[in-house]
């Protein structure tokens, strides 16, 4: 039996190799090749691979066991993109002479604007920010028109409505596509409270279409934040990915990127999840950030020991585990990041009865079960 | 049978010690289109798993395998008492802990659905396939239409058997890619294969799983010898098991057969425009059959006919 550190250096190796020289990969061994099929389909990279391999016109050329997993991955990636893409024409269709501005957010956004790490990229659900006055009447038009939410309980209800930033999810009846309406970037309860006017006063129109999307400076860190914020980081590395292949395609595209985002994450407010994505892309992915940026970071930096502390817990919990040998101690990492998201998502006195709320319900649950 | 007149590189050249240690710690066999590595630990599925992938071709190792799936046997707190099996795939764990004694059908119905799951690179019709002087034969039908027994009676009268569960088509493409594997025979029909054929090697009965009881049936040895060799789809025939009825056979309209097709497919809708024109093709160039039916003996020669 391999070490646990052995296996989990593995991984992260092969991780690596498929970000940063994907057309290598055809030329490993058949047990690297192997393992990187495997962890890259955890981390929903597969699809990532498979287009950049295709880009590399090497698809041709690849055994079928390989070109079999990829061309199914690329299926699967395309035909979600696809729904999504309907689901918008649909909510576009639904919410005709409504004035509410409807921004797109994550998956979408990258879609709609042929962002670089839209290629081979797999999402599931359809993110939508809007202002809050705008919240009810965009609901109500959706929901005169078929769609429908998810059959929670009025515990559930209350919680997604008074607490956190966005409405119980809505699925159309006659489709699968979750439409996730937003009001803000955090849940009210969170420490950190963007002003989400800011947020809707710098999105732009998306050409030929009823919808927006956030500035350059807010796509990146509203990737950050819901990555920094996710309750469960299990092989969220592709999150990352998002912010390393944003940063680097907007720095690229445009010198002033950088200043300009400094200064909105300072107007925002939100210097410590911008601090721990550029300090993990850095060190897990490479990414070129300034050294004049990595100075200004610092006044967005965690105490010391928390730092150290993070740089055991996050990169550990964002790659996904070795398939063959699981480590208990990267689910113990995982454990304490999804409290810590909690801590900060909620004061300490609503995350003590949201979670003996949670834990009763379940328990009862497995009784009347 | 005996292992001495298994084919050099196939399971049944390994012991059956060699066959459980390999199971353990993986047996790296291709299923079909498939490469795929099995582990499983409990030792009543060592005997059974012998026989029923008797014929099947072991990979080398290392290698770049399809999927890689487990079965381990756990005890799960509060119900420390109770044995049960997970089946898990690279490290995920797909559905619910079952109880143990249902290890073999939990196995194959893992199988199945990692199939159903991954493999769109295919278009997965949910039919069964078999073929006769090349000629392949789709027979698509809803659970509990009769497609297993009738495939297995087929397979024991001289057909080629090229799938119980999955038509496989490449996108583009009629001819059908074979991937014979155990039949699960459900129920009565566990009887009625046994009369049929008193050779057939049929495992261990399991009672009491999600679908009754089961039994699973093995593959010809030819059919899995034959099963990395596409054949042409020439014929699609629906069969409908209808207890005490006569056998009838008639011919369908393109559009009848396009639409059952179309609705009767695992991944239809996932390959969008792929599909449509691959089950479009498959239309126009096969003759399309009904086929109503409630005697074995009866129906496979009416399927000789049809095919001519």
């Amino acid at each position: 039996m391999p070490s646990q550190s052995s296996t989990t250096d593995e991984v992260r190796q092969l991780i690596c190799r498929l970000l940063q020289q994907p057309t290598e990969i055809p030329r490993l061994s058949s047990a690297e090749i192997d393992m990187t099929l495997r962890v890259a389909r955890r981390a929903q990279l597969l699809g990532r691979l498979a287009h950049e391999l295709d880009k590399a016109g090497l698809t041709d050329s690849l055994p079928a066991v390989i070109a079999d997993q990829l061309e199914s991955a690329t299926v699967m990636v395309q035909a979600r993109q696809q729904l999504a893409v309907w689901e918008l024409d649909r909510i576009d269709w639904a919410t005709r002479g409504c004035d509410a501005p409807l921004v797109l957010m994550k998956g979408c956004t990258y879609v709609s604007l042929g962002l670089p790490n839209a290629a081979g990229r797999a999402f599931a659900d359809v993110d939508l920010l809007t202002d809050e006055g705008s919240l009810e009447d965009v609901e109500t038009r959706l929901k005169a028109m078929g769609w429908e939410a998810k059959d929670l309980d009025q515990y559930d209800q209350n919680y997604y409505r008074n607490w956190t930033h966005e409405l119980p999810p809505l699925v159309h009846r006659e489709r699968e596509v979750e439409v996730d309406l937003h009001h803000n970037v955090l849940p009210r309860t969170a420490r950190l409270k963007p002003k989400s006017r800011l947020l809707l006063d710098s999105a732009r129109q998306v050409a030929g279409s009823r919808f927006l999307v956030l500035s350059d400076e807010d796509i990146v860190l509203h990737a950050m934040v819901h990555l920094m914020f996710d309750s469960d980081l299990e092989d969220k590395i592709r999150d990352l990915v998002d912010v390393h292949e944003l940063l680097t395609f907007f720095c690229n595209r445009d010198n002033a990127f950088w200043s300009r985002f400094v200064a909105r994450v300072e107007q925002l407010n939100l210097g410590r999840p911008a601090y721990y994505c550029l300090r993990y892309c850095r060190l897990l992915l490479n990414t070129d950030v300034p050294d004049d940026v990595r100075r200004q970071a610092r006044r967005w930096r965690p105490p010391r020991v928390v730092v150290s502390l993070m740089d055991r817990l996050v990169p550990r919990a964002l790659y996904p585990q070795h398939p063959d040998s699981p480590s208990h101690s990267t689910a113990f990492c995982r454990l304490l990041l999804y409290v810590r998201s909690h801590w900060i998502r909620m004061p300490p006195w609503l995350l003590a009865y949201h979670l003996s709320r949670k834990f009763l319900a379940r328990v009862f649950a497995g009784r009347s079960s | 049978m005996t292992t001495r007149d298994s084919v050099p590189g196939t399971v049944g050249a390994l012991t059956e010690a060699q066959f459980a240690s390999r199971l353990v710690s993986g047996l790296a066999l291709r299923l079909g289109p498939f490469n795929v590595r099995i582990a499983a630990t409990p030792d009543q599925l060592v005997a059974p798993l012998h026989e029923l992938y008797r014929d099947y071709r072991l990979l080398a190792e290392p290698n770049v395998f399809h999927f890689h799936a487990r079965l381990d046997t756990r005890r799960n707190f509060p119900r420390i008492d109770r044995r049960l099996v997970r089946f898990s795939v690279d490290g995920k764990v797909p559905h619910e802990d079952m109880p143990a004694d249902q290890a073999l059908p939990v196995l194959e119905w893992g199988l199945n659905l990692v199939i159903a799951l991954r493999a769109h690179n295919f278009v997965m019709l949910h039919a069964a396939a078999v073929a006769l002087d090349g000629k392949g034969v789709l027979l698509p039908a809803a659970p509990g239409s009769g497609k297993t027994t009738l495939s297995a009676g087929l397979a024991l009268s001289g057909w080629q058997l090229l799938s119980d569960e999955f038509g496989l088509l490449r996108p583009g493409s009629t001819q059908l890619v074979p991937i014979p594997r155990p039949l699960a025979l459900k129920n009565d029909s566990i009887d009625v294969v046994r009369e049929f054929s008193s050779e057939a090697y049929i495992g261990p009965r399991t009672d009491n799983t999600r679908k009754g009881t089961v039994a699973h049936l093995r593959p010809p040895s030819a059919s899995v010898a034959a099963s990395e060799q596409p054949v042409d789809l020439q014929f699609v025939v629906f069969p409908r098991w209808v207890s005490g009825s006569e056998c009838v056979v008639s011919e369908l309209s393109e559009n009848d057969a396009f639409m059952l097709l179309a609705t009767n497919a695992f991944n239809y809708e996932l390959l969008g425009e792929k599909a449509f024109t691959t089950v479009a093709e498959v239309v126009e160039k096969t003759r399309c059959f009904d086929l109503v039916y409630s005697d074995l003996e009866v129906a496979i020669p009416a399927l000789r006919d049809i095919i001519g």
